[in-house]
């Protein structure tokens, strides 16, 4: 049998309900309740400490790994060290936007508030680390191939990806009527999904100066187990701050959506009370 | 929809000043170009095709600001959407009448540009069929930048900041397409990949600014 989720007809601006009505069956089922803006805040009040505490742990055992005492690379020297950034940006910058245009995806079929705000929050984020991914790019390929930047396929397709990155956090914002910011930014993220299998697959299609994939390659590891271990250390390190860093700022959305809410709520009171006065003062006089 | 796609051909017939300025706006970014790099010849036909297809690209996003602007201010967007018609339809016959009255024009124009960068005539030909495609490109993409970013605050600069690194992969093709045959090697290839393109965009974008517009 198939469940069909219909949600609820919404009033603009959508309430966020602090709590889900005991009784009230939920629409939809599953994975759904997630969406549910009041368990998330509750389910990340407990979750963010111990998400931070990790990162922060796993990034201080990376970085110390990678920087100390992981091998210099016999060809590069020291500068591979570069690679314990730059490689685990690229991951989250693509691996983030993979983030968004599912979050895109259930904001435009289910139309959970919870996916447009973590969809709007997790923009900036994305773009700098995409910043990150070329900044460090263009350190590295200064020593190792004599030029801070080269139009080969990896570097645009990726330099596309920051564009639309920050394209999708401008337009997000650009809008009076949030919802209208929220849909437009889940169409151009699900338009720009594109890009992903471009970057992906760039270094194989065309002839570049980017080295092909060596970490997934298949039938022999292009690293040796002293770099690859510090490095994969440093990619989860970073993944686990990036999603805390996002899980903060959605947040800090629903919070704030929240007390705008309340501050509507109040100024419609302070509005209702003072005509209801105007009258009866008319009436007595 | 045909009747859609003639009233807005009659409406750019009506005021062709919209678009004799993309022609007009192509053909002084060209000869800009003469300035910045010195008139010498060679420097000229080397750039020749890199400097065509971005001051098309530019000149066909000018008018795509206003290409749903004016309707949904009279309302009459709101009628189109009401009128049976799907999103797609409507886009779609808003990006064909875009293409026909900004970048069809600016393919007359094209000779006149070749020349003034100096490309061998061999190229011109090729010149012309990659800028139709590519501008046809821009139009599918654009319709879609333009739905999307109606009603936002600081459209206009949003619109090409959104549109134009989606158009680098035309860009690319484009160029290297005109290169080709000013050097006299296979055009083809980059031909075909520049009509994949186009032919990808053409049910894709579309539909992505239909589904803004409804969001409208």
């Amino acid at each position: 049998m198939r469940r069909v989720s219909t949600p609820a007809p919404h009033p603009a601006p959508r309430p966020l309900s602090a709590t889900p009505q005991p009784g009230t069956p939920q629409p939809g089922g599953g994975l759904h309740r997630f969406a549910n803006p009041g368990r998330f805040l509750r389910l990340t009040d407990r979750a963010l400490p111990w998400l931070w505490g990790a990162a922060v742990l796993v990034l201080g055992i990376g970085a110390a790994w990678a920087l100390l005492f992981s091998p210099p690379d016999w060809q590069q020297g020291e500068t591979v060290r570069i690679m314990y950034v730059h490689v685990p940006m690229a991951w989250l910058a693509m691996g983030g936007y993979l983030g968004l245009a599912i979050a895109s995806l259930m904001s435009l079929i289910w139309r959970h508030p919870l996916a447009d705000l973590a969809a709007r929050e997790l923009s900036p984020v994305g773009a700098m680390v995409t910043a990150l991914c070329l900044a460090t790019g263009s350190l590295w390929g200064r020593p190792m191939w004599g030029t801070w930047w080269a139009w080969d396929a990896r570097m645009t397709s990726v330099l596309v990806l920051f564009f639309l990155w920050m394209g999708h956090a401008a337009l997000v914002r650009a809008f009076d009527e949030e919802e209208r910011g929220a849909r437009a930014g889940a169409i151009l993220a699900l338009v720009g999904a594109v890009n992903l299998p471009v970057i992906k697959w760039s270094v194989d299609w065309f002839n570049t100066l980017h080295q092909s994939a060596s970490v997934t390659r298949a039938a022999a590891p292009g690293l040796h187990v002293d770099i690859l271990y510090p490095l994969l250390t440093c990619a989860a390190g970073f993944g686990l701050a990036f999603a805390a860093l996002v899980l903060a700022r959605t947040r800090a959305a629903v919070m704030e959506r929240r007390v705008r809410q309340l501050q509507l709520a109040q100024a419609r009171r302070h509005d209702t009370q003072r005509p209801a006065a105007g009258p009866a003062a008319d009436l007595q006089a | 929809m045909t009747a859609l796609l003639r009233r807005e051909l009659l409406l750019a017939f009506r005021h062709p000043a919209d678009t004799l300025a993309a022609m007009l706006f192509f053909l002084l970014v060209t000869a800009l170009f003469p300035f910045g790099v010195g008139p010498a010849p060679e420097a000229l036909a080397r750039l020749a095709p890199g400097a065509l297809l971005a001051a098309a690209l530019l000149a066909a996003l000018l008018p795509l600001d206003r290409l749903f602007g004016a309707e949904a201010e009279d309302g009459s967007l709101d009628q189109l959407l009401l009128s049976g018609l799907s999103g797609f339809e409507i886009a779609l016959a808003k990006a064909l009448a875009h293409w026909l009255t900004t970048g069809a024009p600016l393919l007359l124009a094209t000779p006149i540009a070749a020349a003034m960068l100096n490309l061998p005539e061999a190229a011109w030909g090729v010149a012309v069929l990659v800028l139709g495609l590519a501008t046809l490109f821009l139009s599918l993409l654009g319709t879609a930048g333009a739905a999307l970013t109606l009603g936002a605050r600081r459209g206009g600069v949003l619109l090409p900041l959104l549109v134009l690194p989606l158009a680098i992969p035309a860009m690319i093709f484009g160029a290297a397409g005109i290169e080709a045959a000013a050097g006299g090697v296979a055009v083809r290839p980059f031909l075909l990949l520049l009509g994949a393109l186009t032919a990808a965009a053409l049910p894709l974008a579309p539909l992505a600014a239909g589904a803004a517009l409804r969001a409208e």
